[in-house]
């Protein structure tokens, strides 16, 4: 068997996009100033999540909708501990993942055994006739185009409005936008949400589209890349894209060789996306991150 | 006479353990540059942060031009016509100007229409400032700008300004007095904080005196003389540090050529400085903050090694060692931040003894640590210093500014330090703690050992330095005695007026 | 209205106090979880706290919670450096998979020579050699590239978990396994077997070492300059560059020591209650002692007693499943939920609460 590149750069944007979804979410997170560990454990709850509320409606929209509920119920927990509890980020990101990876194992059990629940492709009209760039870039189902469409929100909205504005001040300096009189709990608050959100939706696409079946531990660390990516892309939304993509790249690669029957061993080849992650972590850490990213926030007054 | 601008009645703020205004009442009229004089810990903070809707007052009220005024956050007190700028700038380093001043308006104008009124703003007051900056790469007196237009902006009514002059060379002072003078001139009220006298009696219409968080007086500055204000200020008179006539010894410390980049992205990079001290002398350098203090202090302890250029220690070149091996060799430091750099907040006293002293007290034996040993020095610096603590094992955060300042620099002296290397070493600490600290400097001094006493403020410099030199953007201006020195030239010094004597030298 | 007010410093009474009453309330929340399950919480609760240790069956558990506490232990006290120093090791499963396969690997280079002067000690330090070198990458990254120490471990946990599968049907595998995934049995090779040093105590070399590891690191923290330079560094980092410390050799040394003692685990777990390298080796142990650790206060006394009762966990969420039925997958959640609530409570070990009248201005 051949590798078909064009088939190969349609993959690409579907391997890529649950951990786009889950990498803009936390990219948001991040330039609020909170480090939130727990992409993995929030992505698995959105998987789960979505799994379930597809299989008893039979609707993958409302499935989408329910993970991205469930993502951002279980950030709330991480939310109240960090914001108003304050504490530490690092620590209670890892209880967030390792309750996350629990909590789905156990809701998800009984649906072990359920079939897929197809998701309907939307191929854009016209658009999706264009030879060589129709097939790879415009038949594919609604969440990637809403990943795309997303990242270039997020982009709007930190760079274009108020609101954006006050996010990134509150995380460069979450005691001056204090003094200013920004509201820094709900912001970092609302931000978390929206983390949440975009994780579980994230962890939906896998469990519905990618896998599309229920298994423990179905994420297998999509959650920890998306936070390496956030590195990479040194906090800016459009370096966000072209590092998702690359993941995607390797994973999808990774998955065309295997089906090559290649001489490399399947496990190799599947270590590939964790190995790359490093790499590149090693090759660009050079951004510079938000000035209170991480710092526990205490408005004593 | 109708109603004032502001009223202040009967406020008053408790927290646990200090009642930081107690009863506090005057008014602020129209058009009035109004001083706001104590010294640290006195309560103006406290008071300022109330007026501004920061806290909120346990008890008594305002009113501004006889309505009540109660600001439940600073929105409500910006949207009532009050500003302030801040001590420590309230700005964010990775946005630019124009960003900056956005995040401090209500309504802020497009992006485009707020760069063109900053810069006219700017150019209307004398201070010019490019609105597309990054305010990371400013310096403190552009920071200070920045500040000051975010607040004109928004055609405040009074404007408070906490401590504004500690980060200005005196030139830079000057400047501002205008652009003050002219707000005023305009109708526009100001509340100045500050705890330095001469600048009250020049540019204060009235003055209030706050000691201990309760209002000693309401006065007219011109009227008094510094003497007097610093009385009610202080209120005992305490002793100032005796400069003793020393005989100076050889030279111990030589930092030559020394040149070292900058730690961070908004830091400061040493170039080619270099000075001597001499045993028994006390070196002062001067400077605005920022200008490379922090980082002469780190290459001198050691933290930062990796510059070129030497730094020599009785003919020894400890340049490429870390602290441990310059401590050993008698070359102390105290740096600038108590909390968190010189002292661990949340160790204790013995702790914190140990971190600087293992070495040169013996603390240590064969990687073991002798605990006995460690609190035994901790309770010689505490009594020594007289640090008002409980006892040892209270940590390091429980002090207040001045005792675990006194902490601090006991904890150095009491080593016998061949040289010992300050960096603001009374700043934040009351009077009496301040004049002890220096006399324990001068003390050392006299007992022989080289002193370098980096601070951002003139007078004190003044009081116990031989001689004085001026950082400016990482390069040590030309050291000159203090004996003779003017105001004018120190204002040259700090400003980087060695420009020309870099081209002098070259040429 | 209430508020959180900064205490002076931390209050000694509710270091203690939050751990025992973090367990409480985990077990009030994990009793609603298994209700809203349909199981009798608190048979439940007492299914898994209880019955192993003093129930009818506790002669077979008791030397399981020794197994089980073993290596929690021995990789908690491992991370303690580490978290004490804010040096986030979070690939301690990944070093502890490395260990097992690194030490099985020396055994089954010797099967079947009866050396076991030799073969044993020469595990040990293999099984430590391995979990170091897997925690040496992510600290030299770190030191020198400055990546995330964080990202880097976990991401070398899954690829121990790749390695440890592959391994198990391909380098390792059992010539006489009849064509079965998973290496020889260590525990049937008497010169690598950790068996029970003292039968039916769960007494083997990992519970001694453990005990071991406890003491020495007491010492350390209580009387050794390192002990201290670690604290110093997570507490106050730019006061502990100031005392002289190297932040960059604290790093290493304190991933050294965290990765080597999770081989070292690893080991142990390989040559004896395991038995073999396997793909369904991995038992999330070094995601488990993340959470000894903390519950422990990073305090090796604390440890001790932490590992102790997250073996039980273990131990009773067996038991739990086999006589109750509870899913293996709610013990995960209630460990989690542990650290949760401890984490919470924790806040009033910093912070004073005040009650405070909603102010009419």
């Amino acid at each position: 068997m051949d590798i078909n590149p064009i088939l190969l750069l349609a993959a690409i944007m579907v391997a890529s996009t649950p951990i786009l979804l889950a990498a803009i979410g936390e990219l948001v997170v991040e330039r609020a100033g909170v480090l939130n560990l727990g992409v993995e454990g929030m992505m698995i709850t959105g998987a789960v999540c979505g799994f379930i509320v597809a299989h008893s409606t039979g609707s993958a929209t409302v499935g989408f909708i329910g993970a991205a509920v469930g993502g951002a119920l279980v950030s709330t927990l991480f939310a109240v501990m960090v914001i108003f509890l304050m504490t530490n980020q690092v620590a209670t990101g890892l209880a967030l993942t390792l309750f996350g990876v629990g909590l789905a194992a156990l809701m998800g059990q009984s649906y072990v055994a359920e079939g897929q629940i197809i998701v309907p492709k939307a191929p854009i009209p016209g658009l999706s006739e264009i030879p060589v760039l129709g097939p790879i870039l415009f038949r594919h189902d609604l969440v990637v185009y809403l990943s795309v469409a997303l990242v270039v929100l997020v982009w709007l909205f930190l760079t274009r409005s108020r609101a954006g504005l006050i996010l990134r001040a509150i995380g460069e300096n979450a005691e001056a936008a204090h003094a200013l009189g920004h509201p820094v709990r709900l912001v970092r608050f609302l931000a978390v949400m929206f983390g949440g959100a975009c994780a579980g939706l994230g962890g939906a696409y896998v469990s519905l589209v990618r896998v599309p079946q229920w298994i423990d531990n179905i994420t297998a660390g999509a959650g920890w890349i998306a936070l390496a990516i956030v590195v990479f892309a040194s906090w800016r939304p459009g370096r966000l894209i072209i590092g998702a993509y690359l993941f995607g790249g390797v994973t999808a690669l990774q998955l065309n060789i295997q089906a090559t029957g290649l001489a490399i061993p399947v496990e190799y080849l599947s270590m590939s996306p964790y190995i790359a992650t490093i790499i590149v972590l090693v090759a660009l850490s050079a951004g510079r991150a938000p000035g209170s990213l991480g710092k526990p926030f205490h408005a004593s007054s | 006479m109708g109603d004032p601008l502001l009223r202040i009645s009967g406020l008053t703020k408790a927290y646990p353990g200090v009642v930081a205004n107690d009863d506090v009442s005057f008014d602020i009229g129209e058009a009035e540059v109004h001083a706001l004089l104590g010294e640290n810990g006195a309560g103006k903070s406290t008071l300022v942060k109330m007026i501004y809707g920061l806290v909120k007052p346990d008890k008594g009220g305002m009113t501004l031009r006889g309505a009540p005024f109660t600001p439940p956050e600073p929105r409500a007190a910006r949207a009532a016509g009050v500003a302030m700028v801040f001590q420590h700038f309230s700005l964010f380093d990775a946005l630019n100007v124009a960003e900056n001043i956005a995040l401090g308006m209500e309504n802020p104008p497009k992006q485009r229409d707020l760069a063109a009124r900053i810069r006219e703003v700017s150019e209307t007051y004398g201070l010019p400032l490019d609105p597309m900056k990054i305010v990371g790469d400013l310096s403190a007196g552009e920071r200070q700008r920045v500040e000051i237009i975010r607040c004109l902006l928004q055609d405040p009514k009074l404007l408070i300004m906490d401590e504004p002059t500690s980060v200005l060379t005196p030139q830079e002072v000057e400047i501002l007095f205008q652009t003050l003078r002219k707000l005023k001139a305009e109708g526009t009220s100001i509340l100045y904080i500050s705890h330095k006298l001469e600048e009250i009696r020049a540019l204060c219409d009235t003055a209030t005196i706050l000691r201990l968080g309760k209002k000693v007086d309401t006065c007219t500055p011109a009227e008094k003389t510094a003497r007097e204000l610093a009385t009610m200020m202080v209120g005992a008179s305490f002793e100032t540090p005796a400069k003793a006539a020393r005989e100076l010894g050889p030279v111990v410390l030589e930092v030559a050529d020394l040149s070292m980049k900058a730690p961070t992205e908004f830091g400061t990079s040493l170039k080619n400085v270099s000075f001597q001290v001499k045993a028994g002398e006390v070196l002062g350098l001067g400077g605005v903050a920022g200008n490379g203090q922090d980082e002469l202090i780190l290459a001198l302890s050691g933290e930062r090694t990796g510059g070129t250029g030497k730094v020599m220690l009785k003919g020894r070149d400890l340049g490429q060692e870390g602290p441990v091996a310059r401590r050993a060799a008698g070359l102390l430091t105290a740096p600038e931040e108590r909390l968190g750099h010189a002292a661990a907040p949340d160790m204790s006293l013995t702790e914190n003894a140990f971190l600087t002293a293992k070495t040169r007290k013996g603390m240590v034996k064969n990687g073991f640590l002798d605990w006995g040993k460690a609190r035994g020095f901790a309770e010689e610096v505490i009594k020594a210093f007289d640090v008002r603590t409980p006892g040892t094992e209270n940590a390091a955060r429980s002090l207040s500014g001045g005792n675990l300042q006194k902490f601090v620099i006991g904890r150095e002296v009491l080593q016998g330090p061949e040289v010992l290397v300050v960096n603001q070493p009374t700043w934040g600490v009351d009077a009496a703690a301040a004049a002890a600290i220096r006399q324990a400097l001068l003390d050392l001094a006299a007992g022989g050992a080289a002193i370098v006493v980096i601070s951002q403020d003139l007078d004190e410099l003044m009081e116990v330095s031989d001689r004085f030199g001026a950082l400016n953007e990482g390069r040590l201006s030309e050291i000159r005695p203090v004996d003779g020195l003017t105001v004018e030239q120190i204002g040259l010094m700090m400003g980087g007026a060695h420009d020309m004597e870099v081209a002098h030298v070259d040429g | 209205m209430i508020r959180l007010e900064k205490r002076p410093q931390p209050s000694q009474l509710w270091t203690y106090l939050t751990p025992v009453l973090a367990v409480v309330v985990t077990m009030v929340l994990g009793g609603v979880l298994f209700a809203f399950m349909g199981k009798a919480p608190l048979e439940a609760i007492r299914t898994i706290f209880w019955d192993p240790i003093f129930g009818e069956f506790a002669f077979y558990y008791r030397p399981e919670l020794l197994k089980k506490a073993a290596p929690l232990i021995l990789i908690a006290i491992g991370l303690s450096f580490g978290f004490r120093a804010g040096i986030w090791n979070i690939g301690a499963e990944g070093q502890y998979i490395i260990g097992a396969i690194c030490g099985a690997g020396v055994a089954l280079a010797f099967y079947p020579t009866e050396a076991r002067w030799l073969i044993f000690p020469l595990m040990i330090v293999a099984g430590i050699l391995g979990g170091l070198i897997w925690a040496l990458i992510p600290a030299l990254l770190k030191v020198y590239f400055r990546t995330n120490e964080i990202l880097v471990s976990l991401m070398l946990v899954y690829v121990a978990e790749v390695l440890i599968k592959a391994f198990s049907v391909g380098l390792m595998r059992n010539p006489e396994g009849m064509g079965f995934p998973g290496s020889r049995n260590l525990r049937q090779y008497p010169a690598a077997a950790n068996l029970e040093l003292i039968a039916n105590t769960g007494i083997h070399w990992g519970v001694i070492t453990a005990v071991f590891a406890v003491i020495v690191a007491q010492v350390f923290f209580a009387r050794h300059q390192f002990g201290f330079n670690v604290r110093l560094a997570g507490q106050s980092p730019r006061a502990a560059t100031f005392a002289g410390v190297d932040p960059s050799r604290l790093v290493i040394i304190c991933m050294c020591i965290s990765g080597g003692l999770a081989g070292l685990a690893g080991l142990y777990e390989v040559a004896g209650p395991s038995g073999q390298i396997l793909g369904s080796f991995p038992a999330y142990y070094g995601f488990t002692a993340i959470i000894v650790a903390f519950l422990g206060r990073l305090n090796p006394i604390g440890i001790l007693l932490a590992g102790l009762l997250l073996a039980l966990t273990y131990i009773g969420g067996d038991a739990a499943s086999s006589s109750m039925n509870l899913p293996a997958a709610a013990i995960q959640v209630f460990q989690g939920m542990l650290l949760f609530s401890l984490l919470s409570l924790d806040v009033l070990t910093n912070y004073r609460i005040r009650l405070k009248k909603a102010q009419v201005a």
